[in-house]
């Protein structure tokens, strides 16, 4: 008998003729937050809940993403930065650019680690956990660019804002590559204690548009 | 009201003036206390220690034991929960339906002494007066299985003279655990030595419980290391009056017999 | 000559367990043996207890924020019981999505099937260097030894993992391996262990954090292949998910040209939507966050994004042995969060290493057991006094006491099945049974116990030096003296009977 054969047989050996049919699970949790996506509550919890992850929050109208990803970078890489330092994601919209910045290509992935700082959209946020998630589309870029640069900024606009988990969950695409991210990468491996900072990058800006 | 009285195998056999003060207690707020002598125990132990199948005939004897009781009253949380989430379960287990829904129809009658008077009959102030400084420990059958709640707090807040003191880490287990004080002595002496630690940082004279059993383990402790802190359980607190009020509390009921 | 009879292979309820030799899930100890020595290291006791109290108090923080934590907590329970009621069709459905997202699924019956499938894997790839994400079911198995004994280095990129291979120690809690190490330890670790680190090194977290990345990060770009675990995979969607904090799991999730995946056959959860569940129960239940830093999830092979060739390794190793235990089967629930371990004042006070599996604390003790058979970890489930903490934290309400209690009575069942004459505990408990069961023979008996009364000369305790079993008590507390009359017999003397 192969493995695969003789593990499923064990499953149905140890669960035993009696097929009645599993019980129901009762989904009787928060499905929606109740406030409509892009809620300007929302976007306070939203706010509220990043910072709680030490990362910092730029907040915009929808015409400024491009001045406000600019003043991010200041934050982030110091005002000395260059267009050469900064990558961004092949399908970020042209007036979030960064002028002159490098955009990601077919490059070998472990190239990006050359840059300071990557830009790029998200999918969703979800404002009760503070999480951006990136889902691998050309705004958002391939999982490697925003995992290298040290430095990452990310732009949200305020109809992607939901409030609750489930929502967020949701809207998003299994199938595609995702990456949900809450904070700079940290550790609490050092007596239990969360520092700030490891292999991932190490400063997140989030530019909040709406 | 009929209440009959569970005094459990421990407190039988090693502290009666716990039942005597049960007893004492339920007779002053004017109910009836019947004592039937066919009970034992609550086959706690054996579950607990893996033997299960031979908890079986104790679950019957309890079960005979107090048959027709109207409403069962024991002072200790363990026994309670054991009675309510173990009995009915080790007899189904061993083909016994018959004592498991008699196991589990008694088990709807049976009460911890806490719930019983702030539930049952609606009393927090049972008249106790008990003039000294106790800390409280809530054993973690009473907290966890039973969900006793603030209730024996309210009990205590209510009694003349008593003052209470918080007792840090309050939740966490003294280490007891029936068999396991035996079979892992030195953890559970590493568990008792915390417990202890933070009974007597209160300064509290008295550290007081539902379960005499944990009582029995902590005051052990206390007793070996001769800290003068004496474990006094919550009904013999509570069955104290003016008039019957001795600086001997653990050993003697504060009542006169 | 003479024949060798092989070992006869360990079963549990019909059904093979986790072989032996090989792997982690069995101590050299008994549970109080090893706890003995562990209850003497005051550096340890005072390391876990601030662990574990900071993280307790996180957790309680967060836990408490969700309104709705009972409910989740409850569907947690339910959808876990569902899927396991049906989890032969839902490990190959999923087999199905993945193969067709172009992954590859290997099935392996043990720890060493497991083993020999991705040596293979990592030795067709031609690379002698392995990055390993942080997984107890590469843990439990013992990969990293079957790697290093085929000639292949490997790196633990965990930082809590790091400092156990680092320092040549084990593992001792299932979320932070290292959390019997406080930093000036680990500062040491380090001093001594990696090349080249800043000589100025000090104990605080943040640079020993920086210390880690730095000697990281060039291992991470040149890795060819990484092994990670996962915490989830979605049967209809063939979705695998891991949770992690550091980046260190993206880093080998997404830069190697090949990933290997080895999975407990319990990961699997029927729907994308379930995540909806876990996921807010996982890391509140775990780091105390509302949101773990970082979750990855994938499908097959992306093009242009991530590693090209993914094989999923489904393990059994004991899991469907658990399974077949009625009661015990609910340990398969668990969602590995170790919680359990934060509020469980055994572990507190005897550290992992007591458990001598890769999963110690509540948890372990009635998991370790029953992947092994009983008898293999018969200590295990005696190691916890019932308090019942870890049943109040556990996310999906797996109910450990009851489990532990279950398993204590397989243990005694199995002695009594296999040896000839019965244990002087069993004859007692038997005998005692019986008394308990008879009312005479119980008031005889309590009579007898007034024999201590003799003993004890008129003192209010009995002496301290007893013979054992008694002994176990009196060596830390005091007994005291048996009264002259039981609450029963005086009640009966004045009311009448």
């Amino acid at each position: 008998m192969s493995a695969r054969e003789e593990v499923l047989s064990r499953v149905r050996q140890a669960l035993g003729a009696d097929r009645t049919p599993p019980e129901e699970v009762v989904r009787d949790y928060r499905l929606t937050d109740g406030r409509p996506a892009g809620d300007p509550a929302l976007l306070e919890l939203l706010v509220d809940r990043v910072e709680d992850y030490q990362a910092t929050v730029l907040r915009c109208a929808p015409a400024d993403v491009g001045a406000t990803v600019r003043a991010a970078l200041d934050q982030g890489l110091g005002s000395g930065w260059t267009a050469g330092d900064v990558v961004v994601a092949p399908g970020l919209a042209e007036d979030w650019r960064p002028a002159g910045c490098d955009v990601d290509d077919d490059r070998p992935a472990v190239q990006l680690a050359d840059r300071a700082a990557s830009v790029t959209a998200v999918a969703v946020a979800v404002a009760e956990t503070g999480t951006l998630v990136l889902d691998g589309s050309p705004a958002c870029g391939r999982r490697a660019l925003s995992l290298l640069p040290d430095c990452l900024v990310c732009v949200v606009t305020a109809d992607q804002v939901v409030g609750s988990v489930p929502e967020g969950l949701g809207r998003l695409d299994p199938l595609r590559p995702l990456t949900m991210v809450s904070g700079p990468s940290a550790t609490s491996d050092i007596e239990l204690q969360r520092v700030e900072g490891v292999h991932g990058p190490r400063t997140l800006l989030v530019v909040l548009a709406g | 009201m009929k209440v009959a009285l569970f005094a459990t195998c421990l407190v039988d056999t090693l502290t009666p003036s716990v039942a005597r003060a049960t007893a004492t207690l339920l007779q002053r707020l004017g109910h009836e206390v019947v004592v039937p002598p066919g009970q034992s125990c609550c086959g706690q132990m054996h579950v607990n220690t893996g033997y299960r199948r031979e908890a079986v005939p104790i679950v019957a004897n309890h079960v005979r034991a107090f048959a027709g009781a109207e409403a069962i009253v024991a002072p200790s949380g363990s026994c309670v929960a054991s009675i309510h989430h173990q009995q009915a379960a080790v007899a189904r287990r061993a083909g016994e339906h018959r004592l498991a829904d008699e196991a589990e129809e008694l088990a709807g009658r049976t009460y911890e002494l806490s719930q019983f008077l702030v539930d049952v009959l609606g009393v927090t102030d049972v008249g106790a007066y008990y003039p000294h400084r106790v800390t409280y420990h809530p054993t973690c059958h009473s907290l966890r299985l039973l969900k006793v709640g603030d209730r024996p707090y309210q009990l205590l807040r209510a009694v003349r003279g008593l003052e209470l003191v918080e007792l840090p880490g309050a939740e966490q287990c003294c280490g007891f655990g029936g068999t396991f004080a035996v079979k892992n002595a030195d953890t559970s002496t590493a568990m008792l030595t915390d417990k202890m630690a933070n009974v007597l940082g209160t300064h509290a004279e008295v550290c007081t419980a539902g379960d005499a059993s944990c009582l029995m383990h902590i005051g052990g402790g206390l007793s070996r290391l001769r800290a003068g802190t004496r474990t006094v359980h919550l009904a013999e607190i509570l069955a104290s009056t003016e008039e019957a009020v001795t600086p001997d509390q653990q050993t003697r009921p504060a009542v006169s017999a | 000559m003479t024949a060798t009879v092989p070992p006869k292979a360990p079963t549990f309820l019909g059904l093979p367990t986790a072989p032996r030799g090989v792997g982690h899930l069995r101590g050299d100890q008994s549970f109080p043996d090893a706890a003995r020595g562990a209850l003497r290291d005051g550096q340890l006791r005072a390391n876990l207890g601030h662990a574990t109290s900071t993280i307790r108090g996180k957790r309680a923080k967060v836990v408490d924020e969700l309104p709705d934590w009972a409910q989740l907590r409850e569907a947690g329970r339910a959808l876990k019981a569902a899927t396991m009621a049906r989890l032969d069709d839902h490990l190959e459905e999923l087999e199905r999505q993945v193969t067709a997202r172009g992954g590859v699924v290997h099935w392996a019956r043990d720890a060493n099937e497991a083993n020999e499938i991705v040596t293979r894997l990592v030795q067709a790839t031609g690379t002698s260097e392995v990055v390993k994400v942080k997984s107890m079911a590469t843990q439990e198995i013992g990969l990293n030894e079957a790697l290093e004994a085929a000639g292949l280095d490997v790196f633990e990129t965990d930082l809590a993992e790091l400092i156990v291979q680092l320092g040549e120690d084990k593992p001792s809690h299932i979320l932070v391996p290292a959390i019997h190490k406080n930093r000036a330890e680990i500062r040491e670790i380090f001093a001594r262990t990696i090349p080249g680190v800043d000589p100025d090194l000090t104990d605080d977290p943040r640079q020993l954090a920086m210390a880690a990345r730095t000697h990281l990060r060039e291992r991470f770009l040149r890795a060819r292949v990484a092994v990670s675990g996962a915490n989830f995979a979605v049967a209809e969607t063939g979705t695998l998910t891991v949770v992690e904090s550091e980046g260190n799991g993206r880093m080998c999730l997404t830069l190697p040209e090949t990933l290997i995946t080895v999975m407990g056959i319990e990961k699997v959860v029927p729907t994308w939507r379930d995540l909806e569940v876990f996921l807010q129960l996982l890391p509140r239940s775990s780091t105390g966050e509302r949101m773990n830093p970082y979750t990855s999830t994938w499908a097959g092979v992306t093009p242009g994004d991530g590693p090209q060739e993914f094989h999923l390794v489904l393990l059994d190793n004991g899991r469907t042995a658990v399974l077949a235990d009625e009661v015990g089967r609910e340990a398969l629930h668990c969602i590995r969060c170790s919680a359990c371990l934060n509020v469980c004042p055994v572990y507190e006070r005897a550290g992992g290493h007591s458990y001598g599996s890769v999963y110690p604390g509540p948890i372990g003790a009635v998991l370790s057991p029953m992947l092994t058979g009983v008898e293999d970890n018969a200590s295990l489930p005696f190691a916890s006094s019932l308090c019942g903490a870890c049943y109040d934290v556990c996310p999906v309400a797996i109910d450990i006491p009851s489990i532990l209690v279950h398993l204590r009575a397989e243990h005694v069942e199995a002695v009594a099945r296999d040896r000839e004459r019965p244990t002087a505990e069993a004859v007692a408990f038997r005998g005692l049974a019986k008394v308990m069961s008879h009312p005479r023979l119980w008031h005889l008996a309590q009579r007898a116990s007034r024999l201590g009364r003799l003993i004890a000369r008129g003192k209010p305790t009995l002496p301290n030096a007893l013979p054992p079993p008694v002994s176990g008590w009196t060596r830390s507390r005091d007994l005291p003296t048996p009264p002259r009359e039981t609450f029963v017999e005086s009640w009966v003397r004045e009311h009448g009977s």
